[in-house]
């Protein structure tokens, strides 16, 4: 039986209200639950799932609702029970600070704010971002689902007002020093960084603390900003604010392959300042940009390593190899090698990063041929059934068609778990994962990966190659070196980037592929 | 001066609208945050908002 519970104007965010979903699930007698406001998009979810009820077709955005399908009436009373014990739980831990209701109010209690981080459902950032330019203030506008029309009118009103309007989809920027969303705790330095790529931003500002430098800034742009209907507004904007910073010394930008006509328009105004500049545009034309006179990189790991070298006053130099020495990177792909049995000839590659998991494919793409996945390279890769994945495969959990009603999988690791049970069988020889630690992730991501590896391995027959690098510093709230411990013991091999880590992959796969050749 | 180099000049200062989680990170680190009470304006219904403009 289907019940429904509404509670008119009660207003929680969609984050939280996944994870209690997820955690309602767990009552006894529950067959499947949806906790969530009454937006269009969660009425037709609860549709989808079999949740549906004529009354839950008249609730509003502003209403709070609980639809359950239960084994019997008793169950609903548990659940409403622990959905409140939730609600506490998360009204406790967010403090009891007054939270005002209007834009009026909040400048009032902070006169001076500069900064205004915007995460509510994109439908209706639009209208608020344009009100929080108004007063000046420079935005991070997290929220996706934001029409490129928007963007573009917000983006033209930033740049007129000479602000900061960092999105939509910004996932990550650290600026003065301080994390926002999703980032990571990065010393203060000579390196200022705009990106269009949430993730691909992370790995190289992280990786840049580690080769012992550090950030002036990091500049979000949304991954549209450099598509021809934006042409580059914010990273221009970004480019320019780095330029006229007295502490960044080098600069460097990050993006996917622009549209010609942006890549032209950015590497013109590249050409113009003094400072030297690091270009990664992912995969695009490096001769373009070496005419403009900054440099081109191969990876993010290489990215970072040059960036640091220009810091340092030294020469940049290709990074294509290991931090470790490769004597010893042989000896352990022979070890993992050794195990494998003749069936084991496929890879798979389960990526809460979306600009990792497709680093990893351009990598891999030089030695193994065809990998499916949900942002195939090309298009006669593209997984059509996701239930049903054979062959070599990657995979963004990041995207659309595996957060319907649920949070981002670098927030909730379950996607990735539940992948395990379906992907990693007895024809893996080598399953490759991102972790993700910082601000803004799960507060235990390798924790819960080392759990995947080890339940897997209960139903499996052979010994599957497991390697992973995490994206993260040492002063990241979940730590760096107790994150790498705990993959460690469960035997993963740990890479110190996702370039390593996929090199690493391409030898294990070199000898399947020599194997499977004789 | 352009105003994002006054933004590198000074503090951060934070208002917050939506996910109360990324209020506590900044909290966490000590940087000043108001967090916003932010609800759909007239409850989502698009006509409502549009007659509370006209009001403004």
């Amino acid at each position: 039986m289907i019940r429904l519970e509404v509670r008119k104007n009660s207003y929680y965010d969609s984050v939280t209200l996944m994870l209690i979903s997820k955690e309602v699930k767990n009552v006894e007698g529950v067959v499947d639950v949806l906790v969530g406001m009454g937006t269009e998009l969660n009425k037709e979810l609860s549709e989808n799932l079999g949740l549906g009820s004529p009354e839950l077709k008249e609730v509003s955005p502003n209403d709070f609702f609980v639809t359950a399908e239960i084994e019997n009436e008793a169950v609903m009373a548990e659940v409403i029970k622990k959905v409140d014990e939730l609600l506490n739980e998360k009204k406790t831990s967010s403090g009891s600070d007054f939270k005002p209701a209007t834009l009026k109010s909040a400048m009032e209690m902070m006169p001076d704010a500069n900064m205004a981080v915007v995460s509510i459902a994109g439908q209706y950032a639009e209208e608020e971002v344009d009100r929080l330019l108004d007063q000046d203030l420079n935005v991070m506008l997290f929220s996706d689902n934001v029409s490129v029309e928007a963007e573009l009118k917000l983006k033209k009103k930033a740049v007129e007002k000479g602000l900061l309007m960092m999105g939509p989809d910004c996932g990550t920027a650290i600026i003065n020093g301080i994390p926002l969303a999703f980032a990571n705790v990065v010393k203060k330095g000579p390196i200022g960084i705009v990106g269009a790529s949430g993730t691909g931003t992370q790995e190289v500002s992280a990786m840049i603390d580690k080769l012992g430098s550090g950030c002036s800034q990091v500049i979000g742009t949304g991954g549209r900003d450099l598509k021809s209907e934006i042409g580059g507004l914010m990273m221009i904007q970004g480019f320019d604010a780095l330029v006229r910073d007295p502490e960044t010394k080098v600069i460097v930008l990050i993006s996917k392959p622009p549209a010609p006509e942006v890549a032209e328009k950015i590497l013109k105004k590249v050409a113009e300042t003094d400072k030297p500049v690091v270009v990664d545009f992912i995969g695009g034309d490096m001769e373009a940009i070496k005419k403009s006179g900054a440099v081109p990189c191969l990876t993010l790991e290489d990215t970072a390593y040059k960036a640091v070298a220009l810091a340092k006053g030294n020469e940049p130099v290709d990074f294509v190899g290991f931090s470790q020495e490769i004597s010893e990177i042989d000896q352990l792909v022979a070890d993992k090698v050794g195990n494998l049995k003749p069936e084991q000839k496929n890879f798979r590659g389960l990526y809460t990063g979306g600009t990792l998991a497709d680093e990893a494919m351009k990598m891999l793409g030089q030695t193994i041929e065809g990998i499916y996945s949900n942002i195939p390279l090309s298009p006669e890769y593209a997984i059509e059934n996701l239930s049903e994945v054979t062959g070599h495969v990657c995979l963004d959990l990041g995207e659309d068609q595996f957060t319907v009603g649920r949070p981002h999988p670098m927030i909730d690791p379950s996607t990735r778990a539940d992948r395990f049970k379906t992907d990693i069988d007895d024809s893996v020889a080598v399953a490759l994962m991102d972790v993700v630690i910082g601000y803004g992730s799960h507060e235990d991501p390798a924790g819960e990966l080392a759990k995947s590896i080890r339940e897997i391995k209960k139903n499996l027959k052979n010994q599957v190659v497991f390697v992973a690098s995490i994206t993260g510093t040492e002063g990241d709230p979940q730590d760096l070196k107790h994150s790498q411990k705990v993959l460690e013991d469960e035997g993963v091999v740990v890479m110190p980037s996702n370039a390593q880590a996929v090199r690493f992959v391409q030898k294990v796969m070199n000898h399947v592929l020599a194997k499977e050749a004789k | 001066m352009h105003k994002i180099d006054e933004l590198f000049k000074k503090d951060l200062k934070v208002i917050n609208i939506g996910l109360e989680s990324f209020s506590k990170d900044l909290k966490e680190q000590e940087v000043p945050v108001v967090q916003m009470d932010w609800r759909p304006r007239a409850g989502g219904n698009k006509k409502l908002a549009s007659l509370l403009d006209r009001l403004k």
